[in-house]
């Protein structure tokens, strides 16, 4: 019937569904937390290279892209899977992957509106004078927002906990053994984003990961997210896997 | 016209059997998946429906394989038994996505008869989250009638429902099997499934146990041993005159009184027990059927 990678219906069904839930105030309350504090740091220590550094690295990268990937992802799949609403999507004559695809674009709009365009904003609040500084950001929280709903819509399709998982995901992989172990930088979808920032806001983050490196992780993350996403629909039980 | 085949399906779930080798052909007119809870219609339903793989055999629509196979939902309309909606929307916002989703070249119209068609055009405008449990279950009907499917599968579709309404789907269910879609709704409840259904599968512990119009599963039920609990003026007298009989297969004195009894012939049965009372003389306190549960029935079933 449809054959478009993204179906409007679709689309418009997964926004009500991320908006109409009280979770939603959370995504506009991160961005605001955000661009308050980039105001502060401002106000405080005036235009710091260092301070406006790790504000949008360890606040934004690391703490409020992720979150919001994390809330709109699971905002738009885990609740229809977990109380079997979303049968009425899959029992259509539409390719599981524009499903997936579909609701992965309306998440990925939602790291755009929520935490790329407020990285971009608080940036410059903190460094006016160099746009490229807040674009770069931008840009990283965009590529990295995006694995992450990738990698997150997976988790909502493999275990009926996806939010838990997804934050001790967060928590563990990438906060606490990415900061003890070097070697976890190849795996980290953070550590990408700061290596996609690096040569357009002229900062150093990542240390010896190169760029192409992470657009390439970061690639295969969204593509193999996706991927698995769609296929683990297809082969949806209604009736749960107990 | 559509039929489904379920060639000898079973399903497990790791070392527990929810449906076991299974057989049947579900073709145009009303069929009625009857069993006591847990018997395995949902399992049935859900493989019938292509949102589980049988462990075993197969499961075609015409011909077709459902697992995995999206392009079978233009010919089936499922109503599944769990309550969860779109609930932040209205029903007719509902019924339209689920227009849309399916491609219909004008949603809205097709949305409109179906909902027309179950009788909930005053309500259409309200939020789903308002509605009552028998307005869900029609607003679910409209949503999988939308694209005039020519199956249509309802779990337990009569749960929740008054009088009023369960009279209404029973008649549109009938219509829509008169017109010659194939229709299977599932049931724990005999009476509700001889009125609507035509033709009757009955599921218990996930085997196959009947089959047949309902006029050949009554006759498997009445024609079952009957047992009783009889309570008389003289317990041991009676139960020695009942023995007496070829209708009564077996009586036993209850420790705290009266007699069970297993009539192996209930039309006769209930014809010689006030004669032979008063015959002896024996005054009858009270006659109680001991096995009416559909559970006793279903096991019955099973054992013949």
């Amino acid at each position: 019937m449809t054959t478009t990678a993204i179906h409007p219906t679709i689309v418009r069904l997964g926004l009500r569904s991320v908006f109409g839930r009280r979770r939603g105030i959370l995504l506009f309350i991160l961005p605001l937390v955000l661009i308050g504090l980039a105001v502060l740091v401002r106000v405080l220590v005036g235009a710091d290279d260092l301070a406006a550094e790790r504000t949008l690295d360890r606040l934004g990268l690391a703490v409020i892209v992720p979150l919001i990937a994390l809330l709109a992802t699971t905002g738009l799949l885990a609740p229809e899977i977990d109380d079997g609403s979303i049968s009425y999507l899959l029992a259509k004559p539409i390719s599981r992957y524009t499903i997936v695809i579909s609701k992965l674009a309306v998440a990925t709009c939602c790291v755009l509106l929520f935490a790329a365009i407020p990285m971009l904003l608080a940036g410059l609040v903190l460094m006016f004078d160099d746009p490229a500084f807040a674009l770069g950001f931008a840009l990283g929280s965009l590529v990295g927002g995006t694995a992450y709903c990738a990698l997150f819509s997976l988790f909502s399709v493999m275990t009926r906990h996806a939010v838990v998982v997804g934050l001790i995901y967060l928590l563990v992989w990438e906060g606490l053994l990415g900061g003890l172990l070097d070697g976890v930088r190849w795996l980290s979808i953070t550590r990408w984003a700061r290596a996609i920032v690096e040569p357009i806001a002229d900062v150093t983050l990542a240390g010896d990961l190169s760029t192409v490196y992470a657009i390439v992780a970061t690639v295969v993350v969204i593509v193999g997210g996706t991927w698995l996403t769609g296929r683990r629909l297809r082969a949806f039980n209604l009736t749960g896997d107990e | 016209m559509s039929t489904l085949q379920l060639d000898h399906v079973s399903r497990w779930y790791r070392n527990v059997v929810a449906v076991n080798d299974v057989s049947m052909n579900i073709g145009p007119g009303v069929t009625g998946l009857l069993g006591p809870n847990g018997a395995g219609k949902t399992t049935l339903i859900a493989m019938m429906s292509g949102f589980l793989a049988p462990s075993t055999g197969t499961v075609t629509l015409d011909g077709e394989p459902l697992w995995r196979n999206e392009q079978v939902y233009r010919k089936i309309g499922l109503v599944p038994e769990r309550e969860a909606l779109f609930d932040y929307l209205t029903g007719r916002q509902f019924v339209v996505a689920n227009a849309e989703l399916h491609g219909l070249p004008d949603p809205g119209a097709a949305a409109q008869s179906s909902i027309a068609l179950v009788e909930m055009s005053d309500a259409q405008d309200r939020v789903i989250s308002t509605y009552s449990k028998g307005m869900r279950q029609r607003i679910k009907m409209a949503s999988s009638l939308v694209h005039q499917p020519s199956v249509l599968l309802l779990d337990e579709p009569f749960n929740g429902m008054d009088p009023r309404q369960r009279i209404h789907l029973m008649t549109l269910l009938r219509n829509m099997g008169a017109e010659g879609r194939t229709v299977l709704f599932s049931s724990h409840i005999l009476e509700e499934v001889e009125q609507v259904a035509r033709q009757i599968e009955v599921v218990v512990s996930g085997r196959h146990a009947a089959s047949g119009d309902f006029g050949a599963i009554r006759r498997l039920m009445t024609d079952r041993p009957n047992r009783f609990v009889l309570r008389t003026a003289d317990d041991r007298k009676m139960a020695s005159v009942l023995l007496g009989d070829p209708s009564v297969r077996g009586a036993r004195l209850r420790s705290d009184g009266g007699i069970e009894v297993e009539a192996s012939d209930f039309g006769r049965f209930s014809e010689i027990l006030p004669r032979l009372a008063r015959e002896h003389g024996i005054r009858l306190h009270e006659v109680t059927p001991t096995d009416e549960s559909l559970e006793s029935v279903f096991a019955y079933l099973v054992s013949a």
